[in-house]
């Protein structure tokens, strides 16, 4: 949390050095704030949206982001720092950590006029989660007492709606889950939990092609394999008021073409600049250039279920080896800069985010990291592999990790590459892996509870590892149970510092943001999903 | 003539049939879910992942799914993709365009190159043959991603004279530079065809007989070298209408344009099957209507063949 904020000092300051220098440099380069013009829409690089636009249906970001503009769910997240915020929300209560009370604010409508109250979330919810319906991320409700009615592990679903979800009043509906969850709120931030209105149930496949949101912006139109346009709309009751007069979200099969596109003005804002033109992005666009860390963090993990990794004590061995990486060097030459070195295992705007909390083991010292290696009783056969997908550009930097680890350490390391995603996948997944493997997370939603109790919990799906601590696991309960989100946050500090003395994975770096803008648009900030905040920008006056 | 015709097209059924089911298999053995594909790098819900095989026909046994495949296909409809878009709106969507694309660039190969092939081959050993063969060189040396982003750098970037992607797939002005980058490594064998078989045809008997027989020399060029000579072009032009269809994805990738060879990109990369072999069996019938007609052409040219 505060080191959220600090970091978010970091970023004004670094924007307001950056402004200075380009004022002071004579400001050719027409960056200098202008006059917005508030009808002005702008253009966003995309992709095709692959499924119809319901809002439990959108995993990839072609769509997803077309839904988030689209949508305002109960909650959302502060662009800024990643702290919930209430949107239709106007409190959400709970005593236990599973019995809720959620109170709707008055005023907000959808695009077509209707209210927006408690059954029309209730409805939405339950549609949704019903396997019936084959919604991507059905799996988002599953906390809801009587998911598995609608919902079971095999077969058709036994009920229509979920016995946990109950409409009070207009304004009023309660939340019974199965089970303690204290961050319940900030999953509701996700999309999936958006409001539906009535005119959804009758066809909600035509709907899917034409949506009706009660968000910042109103679909109007959708040109397949071209274009999704979308308009702010004027009745819009959030916080996040439009500064823009819309967005036209524009296809393009490669990022190549989009960055050609944005040099040229042809195109407003970049989702991503590609890997061919990193290295000279930030001298093209100047202080247009976007440069900030994401929700997302790249690791090496330890096989710790293998016979040669299960002894207690090799923990010395593993902070040596962690110690024994330059970050700093491979981050700015391998990768040209597009990742960030990591010194926690959670990702920087994330609440919960703590600065340096792996210490003294993810700072680079050569002799350290030898002295360790040998006082832990060195590598097992002194010689380590590590295991990752050959699909995804990965050699590069495992090659240079392994060189850094080998001078340092002595330690014999080669990367050991597998065909595809797929394939590595399935040797992570079925533990069969024997040394060291990549990993890596990308964040559901801003909280440290998801980069911690769903990476590393014992059982937990994504423990790759196989990490399994006492310790851990009693931190991670008692944060559960804590009724407010913030208590959460700070008891999962807590459990963060127990990986800081097991070390199962070592925190390599950060994925950022390396994006950038156009001449004609101004005030372009980037969340820690990556995502533009689209109701921010503004279009420069002509 | 007619039942010529008529026995070609009654052929095409066993090759059709033929290709339809290799191109299925293949398709299907593509490694990969493309239901669990829908989830990304994330687990699918065991639950809803049934669910979507179920709705999609794919929880039932290969022969099965080809049996229902080709079903369908005789009654015209061609499935439809994992996220429930029917392949026939796709095919609706994206062949316009890359038909546009692909005449366009045929158009420019057609006309530049036989152009060029002929004052090359009619002044073989000139300074301008000779310039010819390394211009046709350069081009077939050159891959078409790096023809591509140095028009790119030049006529956008530099130039300012166009927008660096198509903005508009549907504006055949924007479509010209594409097509001149698809078209023009077919440019240069067009041409280096047209130029040999020029350069063979001169001293053939019959142009002989035309030139002693006093004809204009416009009209022994056009009618009698040129029409002659355009058998080995035509063949490989016929072919080439299909390569141009089918093989446009690094030009359309580089532009941005949203035709046959991205929609058939990126349903590979989600290793959808149906979208895949949709597209591939209109292709087959391209490929197929276009080598007929070559054959017609040849008769057409050439008054010495003749089919019965």
């Amino acid at each position: 949390m505060r080191g959220a904020s600090q970091a978010k000092w970091v970023v004004a300051a670094v924007a307001v050095a950056l402004a200075a220098t380009a004022c002071g440099s004579g400001g050719s380069s027409g960056s200098s704030n202008g006059a917005a013009n508030a009808q002005g829409t702008f253009s966003y690089q995309s992709t095709e949206p692959q499924n119809p636009l319901q809002p439990a249906n959108a995993m990839e970001v072609g769509g997803g982001r077309i839904i988030k503009t689209l949508f305002k769910g109960l909650v959302d997240y502060d662009p800024s720092n990643g702290e919930l915020r209430n949107q239709v929300a106007d409190k959400i209560e709970t005593t236990d950590a599973q019995n809720y009370t959620v109170t709707l604010k008055s005023g907000w409508t959808f695009h077509d006029g209707t209210p927006v109250t408690a059954k029309s979330f209730v409805d939405a919810w339950n549609w949704s989660a019903n396997t019936k319906n084959n919604q991507i991320n059905s799996d988002w409700f599953s906390d809801i007492q009587g998911y598995k009615d609608v919902h079971p592990e095999e077969g058709d679903p036994t009920a229509a709606t979920m016995s946990g979800l109950k409409v009070v009043d207009d304004t009023h509906f309660t939340i019974a889950l199965n089970g303690p969850v204290s961050y319940f709120e900030y999953k509701l931030g996700y999309t999936a939990f958006s409001p539906l209105p009535e005119v959804f149930f009758t066809d909600p496949a035509k709907y899917g092609q034409s949506p009706i949101g009660n968000g910042p912006y109103k679909f109007v139109s959708w040109e397949h394999n071209k274009a999704v346009t979308v308009a702010a709309y004027d009745k819009y009751a959030g916080v996040d008021k439009p500064k823009n007069g819309g967005i036209v979200f524009k296809n393009y099969s490669q990022a190549e073409g989009a960055y050609k596109d944005l040099v040229s003005d042809n195109l407003d804002v970049l989702d991503q600049v590609d890997p061919s033109d990193l290295a000279s992005y930030k001298t093209d666009l100047g202080d247009r250039a976007v440069d900030q860390a994401q929700g997302a963090i790249q690791s090496i993990s330890f096989s710790l279920y293998a016979d040669d990794w299960k002894p207690e004590n090799l923990a010395k061995v593993r902070q040596g080896l962690s110690m024994a990486i330059d970050r700093d060097t491979i981050t700015k030459t391998v990768l040209n800069g597009s990742r960030q070195p990591a010194n926690s295992w959670v990702a920087p705007g994330a609440m919960g985010y703590k600065d340096n909390t792996c210490g003294d083991a993810c700072k680079y010292d050569p002799a350290k990291a030898k002295q360790l290696v040998t006082e832990g009783g060195g590598v097992p056969g002194n010689k380590i592999t590590v295991l990752y997908n050959a699909d995804g550009g990965h050699k590069e930097w495992v090659d240079a990790v392994c060189n850094s680890i080998r001078q340092a350490t002595g330690v014999e390391c080669v990367g050991d590459p597998k065909p595809d995603f797929k394939s590595s996948r399935d040797l992570i997944k079925n533990k069969k892996v024997d040394g060291l493997m990549r990993t890596g997370w990308v964040q559901d939603y801003p909280l440290n509870a998801n980069y911690l109790r769903d990476v590393f919990g014992t059982g937990a799906a994504a423990n790759d590892a196989g990490y399994s601590s006492p310790e851990f696991d009693k931190l991670a309960a008692e944060a559960d149970k804590a009724t407010s989100v913030k208590e959460t946050a700070d008891l999962y500090q807590k459990a963060e510092e127990q990986l800081a003395k097991d070390m199962p994975a070592i925190p390599l770096w950060y994925y950022k943001t390396t994006a950038g803008y156009s001449k004609n648009v101004q005030n372009v900030k980037y969340d820690s999903f990556g995502d533009p905040v689209f109701t921010q920008v503004e279009v420069k006056q002509k | 003539m007619g039942r010529y015709v008529a026995r070609r097209l009654l052929q095409m059924i066993p090759v059709f049939l033929g290709t339809v089911t290799i191109i299925f298999f293949m398709t299907r053995m593509l490694p990969g879910d493309p239901a669990a594909a829908m989830w990304g790098d994330k687990a699918a819900d065991p639950a809803q992942l049934a669910a979507f095989k179920h709705q999609m026909g794919l929880d039932v046994s290969k022969w099965q799914q080809y049996l229902n495949y080709m079903g369908d296909l005789f009654t015209g409809d061609f499935g439809t993709t994992m996220t429930g878009r029917k392949v026939t709106d796709l095919i609706g969507e994206s062949f316009p365009v890359t038909i546009r694309l692909a005449l366009l660039a045929f158009a420019f190969e057609l006309i530049v190159g036989v152009a060029i092939g002929l004052f090359a081959g009619l002044r073989r050993g000139k300074a301008f043959d000779k310039s010819t063969l390394v211009l046709t060189l350069l081009l077939i040396s050159i891959p078409v991603p790096v023809l591509g982003f140095i028009f790119q750098n030049v006529f956008a970037i530099q130039l300012g004279w166009i927008t660096p992607t198509v903005q508009s797939s549907t504006n055949l002005g924007q479509l010209i530079l594409p097509a001149i980058v698809l078209g023009s490594i077919s440019l240069a064998y067009v041409a280096r065809l047209t130029r040999t078989s020029i350069a063979e045809n001169l001293k053939a008997d019959y142009m002989r007989t035309a030139v002693a027989k006093g004809l204009p020399k416009r009209k022994v060029i056009g009618t009698h070298l040129l029409r002659n000579s355009m058998i080995p072009v035509v063949t490989f032009l016929g072919t080439d209408l299909g390569a141009l269809m089918g093989g446009a994805i690094v030009t359309e990738g580089i532009f941005n344009v949203q035709g046959v060879g991205n929609a058939l990109y990126h349903a590979i990369g989600r290793s959808e099957g149906a979208t895949v072999s949709g597209f591939v069996v209109v292709l087959v019938l391209v490929y197929l209507f276009a080598s007929l007609l070559v054959d017609l052409l040849y008769a057409v040219l050439d008054p010495r063949i003749r089919y019965a």
